[in-house]
């Protein structure tokens, strides 16, 4: 008998995993293989605006993702430099191969069990999750399930007019156990999301590109000092042009997003290059970063150029870009269409609203990216181990993480396309910067005691060295200075939001005898289940009026 | 608190009190149907006026003849289904009819502003129509009528969602620029053009934060008269109130130990102010009476002194009275005050001639619209944001999303209870 049982090892698989394996839960990890834990299907970094923002919230609960990061990073960059420390973004390009490693390593470590499998089916019994059943008929039984499947549920690849069931290339699709969540009625609906070619970079002329160097300034993505460093290298910049987007536009017809075979939505901010031309045709070019994926390897990563088209239109474009005209195409790119889950139906500690002891975590709610994928496995492993363990759940808020406000969006907005962080999601932004989040989330991280000695000793020197005479010179205490007076409104805005958090929405309230909300109101407000007049009010589609309406009915209620 | 109810069906008299000519009896809520049915057998089509027989289902005994309208929720006044009877307006068949739509079942009488609340819920109208709608029953001049009917025509909400959609546009080139940066060239942006933008908008902004205020319109402007103890402010009042260019609207009242008479001359709303003599009092009493006279000469639109002039306090509006000036020893009229006298009724004509003149400026234009307090209260929010916009990209957009917070709070939101129901408490029956 396990306490969590984790099925799917990519970023939300590997942190659930920890993390309840670091609340003291013993915790067993399902994988179709040996070799899929810690993988990075799609681009070879980690970070960026509102993700990097992320991954320093998760290094604070002592995640993987951070030190993984520095542990394989061989490029690096700290996005938006010009734009105000609240906003500044640091991104890492990753080794593909230190960063798995480095992820399987701590998996091990962490004394998760691997069962190398397909997870088939859900074993529950009136309501609660009790185990899993693998292919071979062998059943697990466990206290707590967590479903990290990512874009492998019912997962079909599409390369042109090329469709294959698998959710990465040469790999299998969760079939069976998708069938089981629409049953459930835990399953929505289809997503859609891509990849581009891989280069050989060996057959790129690096010469006429523009080089993109690492930043110089030494700065790493976790707060615990790094090991071992890996050598940097530099990246470089092409750029698409008129006859790169003749190509594109003469073969549209070739491509299964707009002949029909998609019928699931794609991710709005990473769009595809077809998309992208069919789009903005107009632009003499769109930028492509040449993101070498090892310091072992020739493969180079093409960012910015994700395609489904037919392979050979694929070597097709590539060749008609400056700089690699004679670069081949190692791996052709593709898209992925898969099952995702209505988010809505979880609470906020990611664990199911009808199944006990149930826990969605990761692309499979429907977000786009790693980092948001991994941040959501933290959550639903400190909390899938409470539950196993009768500990207290840990909860993340809007007002003090980027966590709080996907979990947030995600429980009570749900999505209808690739959800991904952005910093324009969160209102509390000039508080919420990459640079404090060891001061924001420090205390929650202690009392979730998940964390190792050092990383304890490391948040309690921090909070003394706020109170240091040096603390105003170093870049945190700058930001906090510049963003006081800002942040002191804001603190007055979280007081009104925590008034209406006290306004609590009776479980059992029945929302069809409220007066004055109208029959959508309700059906949103059923889906979604808010505990709060506060999380009720960012449910899409509840106005102002039908607002006021539940205020009404629920302090009636409650006096 | 306004009661709420589960998914009950009103009913009132919506028209005045009878005895009139006709009245019109309104129902609304999901037993319309079946209590229209009930009472005058199978309903016309939706929206066509038709002559029904109706008859107290109890007793099967003919009440009226009336003319029966069907509306079809949501397209109705209140987004539920709604039935009218226009029947004659004798107070005991508008009472007959009442019993017996109150004898249905799910159907109860309707509690004051209920019909203008559903409306809300069921976003029939936002806050600033619905806030125009309370205005509009309420007015009494032709000035009045006409401003409220563009707040309940929808006029100030198209403003609103014009400076909205300015700031979203605003808002979405700074979040661009922020978000936007991993996969394409980092989004430029060029901020001085975004802070330059952002303060033409104030600009406009603070255009109609000088304008007139509603207020003055709704409740009338206020002309209050001060000055030491019987220098005749209350035969003053007594005899404009009584000249017949005035049309007193409303009995006058004591509040307060202050004396108020609500007159409308010209079609302009007056409120004439009648206010304990300025003195330094002795007893409690007449000291708290004293300290209300001096608020009320600080709310005061236009202040009538009847004192000496060089006491007269400090006031935009300020008119100098000489009264009593038919007395012997009043002859000599101090320079850029009006004589006047009650007995003889000197110098009236003159005064409220200047009244309404003064009362112009003070009013919203014909024809224009205004903000009220509540909502020049949040345009200036949005004005302060939209001017704050010096600092890093992340600052202006903080102001920027405050600004459209205050946008959307004219339309709706914040201390939502309190206001709904000081809203729709103004509603009287049946609206």
């Amino acid at each position: 008998m396990f306490d969590v049982l984790v099925i799917g090892g990519g970023h939300a698989g590997a942190e659930a995993a920890t993390a309840a394996a670091r609340r003291g839960a013993r915790v067993a990890l399902i994988s179709f293989r040996e070799e899929d834990v810690g993988q990075m299907s799609c681009n070879p970094s980690i970070g960026g605006v509102g993700k990097g923002h992320l991954v320093r919230e998760l290094d604070v609960f002592d995640g993987l993702m951070a030190r993984a990061a520095d542990r394989s990073a061989i490029h690096r960059r700290l996005l938006n430099r010009s734009k105000g420390s609240a906003v500044q973004g640091p991104r890492m390009q990753a080794d593909r191969a230190l960063y798995r490693q480095a992820v399987s390593k701590a998996v091990k470590a962490a004394g998760v069990t691997k069962i190398i499998g397909e997870a088939t089916r859900l074993l529950t019994k009136s309501g609660v999750v009790t185990g899993v059943q693998l292919a071979n008929g062998e059943l697990i039984a466990s206290r707590t399930v967590v479903i990290a499947t990512g874009t492998f549920l019912d997962a079909q690849l599409f390369c042109g007019m090329e469709r294959l069931a698998g959710g990465r290339r040469n790999e299998q699709a969760a079939v069976p156990l998708a069938t089981q969540l629409r049953e459930l009625g835990v399953a929505q609906g289809r997503l859609k999301t891509g990849t581009p070619p891989r280069l050989d970079g060996r057959t790129i002329d690096w010469s006429r590109l523009s080089p993109q160097p690492s930043d110089r300034d030494d700065w790493s993505m976790s707060a615990l000092p790094p090991t071992l460093r890996p050598p940097e290298l530099a990246c470089a910049i092409a750029r698409t042009n008129g006859a790169t987007h003749a190509i594109i536009g003469a073969n549209l017809d070739s491509s299964p997003l707009f002949a029909g075979a998609i019928e699931g939505r794609g991710p709005r901010y990473c769009p595809s290059i077809e998309d992208k031309i069919k789009r903005f045709g107009e632009r003499d070019g769109h930028q492509i970063f040449l993101e070498p994926e090892g310091l072992a390897t020739e493969v180079v990563y093409p960012n910015g150029i994700s395609t489904s088209l037919p392979a050979d239109v694929q070597q097709q474009f590539v060749n008609s870009i400056e700089g690699l005209e004679r670069c081949r195409i190692v791996r052709p790119g593709y898209a992925v269409e898969y099952e995702y889950a209505d988010a809505r139906k979880l609470r906020s500690t990611l664990e199911h609203l009808s199944l006990s002891g149930l826990f969605l975590a990761g692309q499979i709610n429907g977000t786009t990216g790693y980092e948001e994928a991994a941040a959501q496995g933290l959550v639903a492993g400190l909390n899938a181990a409470a539950v196993a363990l009768g500990a207290a759940p840990v909860l993340f808020d809007r007002r003090s993480s980027y966590i709080g406000v996907m979990v947030d969006d995600l429980t009570l907005q749900g999505v209808n396309e690739p959800y991904r962080m952005m910093t324009a999601r969160a209102e509390h932004r000039l508080f919420l910067r990459a640079d404090n989040a060891t001061t924001r989330l420090g205390e929650a991280a202690i009392e979730g005691d998940a964390l190792s000695t050092q990383r304890r000793n490391l948040i309690h020197a921090h909070f003394e060295a706020r109170n240091g005479a040096d603390f105003s010179d170093s870049e945190e205490g700058r930001a906090d200075a510049l963003y006081a007076p800002y942040i002191a409104r804001q603190d007055r805005e979280w007081g009104a939001v925590q008034r209406d958090s006290r306004v609590l929405i009776p479980g059992h309230l029945d929302f069809r005898s409220v007066a004055g909300l109208s029959n959508e109101a309700v059906e949103r407000l059923e889906l979604a289940r808010p505990e709060t007049i506060d999380q009720a009010s960012r449910i899409p589609g509840i106005t102002p009026a039908a607002l006021a309406a539940l205020h009404v009915a629920a302090s009636r209620r409650a006096a | 608190m306004m009661q709420q109810r589960g998914d009950d069906t009103i009913a009132a008299l919506s028209s005045g009190q009878p005895p009139a000519a006709v009245a019109v009896i309104r129902t609304s809520g999901p037993a319309a149907f079946a209590a229209a049915q009930a009472l005058a057998g199978t309903l016309p089509p939706s929206r066509q006026a038709t002559l029904r027989e109706v008859r107290d289902p109890a007793t099967g005994s003919l009440l009226d003849r009336v003319l029966l309208l069907r509306f079809d929720g949501p397209a109705s006044a209140t987004g539920e289904d709604v039935v009218e009877y226009q029947c004659h307006g004798g107070r005991a068949v508008v009472r007959s009819i009442l019993n017996a739509l109150l004898a249905q079942p799910g159907v109860r009488a309707a509690e004051p502003g209920e019909f203008t609340r559903r409306a809300f819920y069921n976003d029939r109208i936002d806050l600033t129509e619905a806030e125009g709608l309370a205005d509009l029953l309420e007015a009494e001049t032709e000035r009045q009528r006409r401003a409220a009917l563009m707040l309940a025509d929808g006029g100030l909400r198209r403003l609103v969602e014009g400076w909205r959609e300015q700031i979203v546009l605003l808002s979405a080139r700074a979040e661009a620029a922020i978000d936007h940066v991993d996969d394409e060239e980092e989004t430029g942006t060029d901020v001085t053009a975004l802070g330059i933008e952002a303060s033409a908008l104030a600009s406009e902004l603070a255009e109609w934060l000088a304008r007139p205020r509603t207020e003055p319109l709704k409740d009338g402007i206020r002309v209050v008269a001060a000055g030491p103890p019987n220098a005749g402010k209350s035969s003053l009042i007594n005899a404009l109130s009584q000249s017949d260019r005035a049309i007193v609207t409303d009995v006058a009242g004591t509040t307060r130990d202050v004396i108020e008479v609500p007159l409308a001359i010209g079609g302009i709303p007056f409120v004439l102010v009648d206010t304990a003599g300025l003195r330094d009092g002795r007893d409690v009493v007449e000291r708290i009476g004293i300290e209300r006279a001096e608020s009320e000469v600080r709310r005061a639109d236009i202040l009538l002194w009847l004192g000496e002039p060089k006491d007269a306090p400090a006031h935009p509006q300020l008119m100098l009275l000489h009264p009593r000036a038919d007395l012997p020893g009043r002859g000599h009229v101090p320079v850029g005050s009006i004589a006047v006298s009650v007995a003889t009724r000197q110098g009236l004509d003159e005064l409220t001639d200047d009244l309404v003149q003064r009362a112009v400026t003070i009013l919203p234009g014909e024809d224009q619209l205004s903000l009220n307090n509540r909502q020049a209260v949040e345009i200036a929010h949005a004005y302060d944001a939209l001017l704050n916009t010096d600092g890093d990209l992340v600052i202006i957009a903080d102001a920027l999303r405050r600004a459209r917070e205050a946008m959307d709070r004219i339309t709706s939101r914040a201390g939502i209870d309190d206001m709904l129901d000081a809203l729709f408490g103004r509603f009287c029956l049946g609206k």
